[in-house]
């Protein structure tokens, strides 16, 4: 892993307020056609916090995501991103505060019929940015990903695993003061897995960027928990013995309900069934 | 039973009328405020305008080619012939060259905006673009409203032109008619009425076209399946519309300009 520099310390995020979370769901409730998708969810995220959460396949946690950029509206409940309440803004409020904030899709979700340097400069160019500083950001931005060879490049030459780490670059160019990663490493190899988690993982040692990222693959939850990213070495390397990120932890959906929330030693010392069966 | 079946299709129909009225409005009153997206409209008045092009010019060309060859035997028992310029050129202006070239673009352009949009929803383009904070319908939508309007209008008059052009073709080469007489007949009988009847037409269809394409492309569900759907609904409803619509403005213009 290149150590890139476009997120250098100066222009690197600051929580807005020490203790403020920066998102906050309280007594949340969705539901479209039946029964709800989510019920009576409430967590926080705090600054510099990594959230993983986890779940079976359909249980609402590409909808909480989505909830939480206002992208869908809940049925009732609170939710607070940034400090904004976002229930209660229109759609065009809510756009300035989106582009605060970074999304990665579950398929990526690149536009096809741009290159990667439009994909990546999408924002940059619409606030028309100069292009020869979209050009430099986007460079940088892609050589975090490992990716600088691609930036003229269509995402239909790419393979899923380059997609997902464009749509990282996309992301994070604009040095988001939330990213959500929509299961990043779902139906990847392991080794590109890897290489995602590793990203992730020196997003949130590098710049501290709070996150909240949806994953059902238990080994990628362990992974960014019990590894850190040495910026020295270049890439990530384990913790310590007994050791775990203590920014990283743990959120568990089953049946539209939050079922735990705590620390991997909680998480895997629980006594809730489900949670147990899940890992086991 | 049935009475269900028949509330929850009424329902469905009011529900999606409301949406598109919505929807439709929103993007229209977006050309008036900024952010605008030029070279966007600039990629659609392309796509629309000089893409449409060469199959308006060739509708347009034989429609008026047909129209002076079936005029011509009925005015010929007449005794009347001379009159095929007159005929052709107030019938293209006046209702063909509108409507026809509306449908064309309507098959050609409605159909792409709504697969092409549906396939951005089906693979979360759109929320993706909503999540990187730009607004879908002021960035994919308005744009191509705007484009169409304006371009949809020069179409139609490429299409008046070469209809008129192609009942001369027929009536000068298959009747052995005069052509001076075919153009003065076509020229003379023209008035500021039927020039501004097959010019407003067109803003109501371009309207439609791009709205309804636009419409169903955004709302598209069901994967790939879906944006078939959408594309379907796209092209029957915009064409209706199109006709139904020239119905009413022909009426309403009428009245206001009665046929000099």
């Amino acid at each position: 892993m290149s150590n890139a520099s476009f997120l250098s310390p100066a222009r690197c995020p600051e929580p807005s307020d020490g203790g403020t979370p920066v998102i906050a769901f309280s007594n949340v409730y969705i539901s479209f056609v039946g029964p709800a998708v989510l019920a009576d969810l409430s967590f926080t995220v705090a600054p510099q916090e990594t959230r993983i959460l986890l779940g079976p396949a359909g249980v609402g946690k590409s909808v909480l995501l989505k909830l939480a950029m206002g992208l869908l509206r809940p049925s009732h409940g609170s939710i607070r991103l940034l400090g904004d309440e976002v229930t209660a803004m229109t759609e065009r409020q809510l756009f300035p505060l989106r582009a605060r904030t970074g999304m990665v899709f579950q398929e990526s979700a690149l536009f096809d019929s741009l290159s990667v340097r439009d994909n990546v400069a999408y924002q940059l160019i619409q606030e028309r940015v100069p292009d020869l500083e979209v050009d430099e950001r986007v460079h940088e931005a892609l050589r975090f990903v490992e990716l600088e060879h691609t930036f003229a490049m269509f995402p239909g030459d790419l393979s899923g695993g380059m997609k997902r780490r464009v749509a990282i670059a996309r992301a994070l160019i604009r040095q988001p003061e939330l990213i959500l990663y929509d299961s990043p490493t779902g139906g990847l190899d392991p080794v590109t897995s890897t290489t995602i988690i590793e990203l992730v993982m020196k997003q949130r040692d590098v710049y501290r960027t709070p996150s909240i990222m949806v994953t059902h693959r238990l080994q990628d939850a362990f992974m960014l928990c019990t590894h850190r990213f040495d910026t020295t070495a270049g890439h990530m390397v384990p913790l310590p013995e007994g050791e775990t990120d203590p920014n990283t932890t743990f959120l568990m959906l089953d049946q539209g309900r939050m079922i735990f929330d705590g620390s991997l030693h909680e998480l895997l010392h629980t006594d809730n069934a489900f949670v147990r069966e899940f890992l086991e | 039973m049935a009475t269900n079946r028949i509330d929850r299709t009424a329902k469905d129909i009011v529900f999606t009328v409301q949406e598109y009225s919505l929807f439709a409005w929103q993007a229209f009153a977006n050309l008036f405020s900024p952010p605008r997206y030029w070279t966007d409209f600039m990629v659609q008045a392309d796509i629309v305008g000089v893409g449409s092009a060469a199959i308006v010019l060739l509708s347009g060309f034989f429609t008026g080619g047909v129209l002076a060859l079936q005029s011509s035997a009925t005015l010929a028992q007449f005794g009347a012939t001379a009159v095929t310029g007159r005929f052709v050129s107030i019938t293209m202006i006046r209702e063909l060259g509108p409507v026809l070239t509306g449908i064309m673009v309507a098959g050609r352009n409605a159909s792409s905006m709504a697969s092409e949009l549906g396939s951005m929803v089906v693979t979360e383009q759109i929320d993706a673009m909503r999540a990187l904070g730009v607004d879908p319908l002021r960035k994919l939508v308005t744009p191509r409203i705007g484009a169409t309007i304006i371009m949809l209008m020069f179409l139609t008059i490429v299409a008046d032109a070469c209809g008129i052009f192609g009942g001369a073709a027929v009536t000068v080469f298959m009747n052995g008619q005069d052509a001076t007489q075919y153009f003065s007949e076509a020229y003379e009988f023209l008035h500021y009425p039927d020039i501004i009847q097959g010019m407003v037409k067109p803003l109501f269809s371009g309207y439609i076209i791009a709205s309804i394409g636009c419409f169903y492309g955004m709302r598209t569900y069901g994967g790939t399946e879906g944006v078939g759907r959408s594309t379907i609904q796209a092209v029957v409803t915009a064409s209706v519309l199109i006709i139904f619509v020239d119905f009413l403005l022909t009426q309403v213009l009428l009245t206001l300009m009665p046929p000099l």
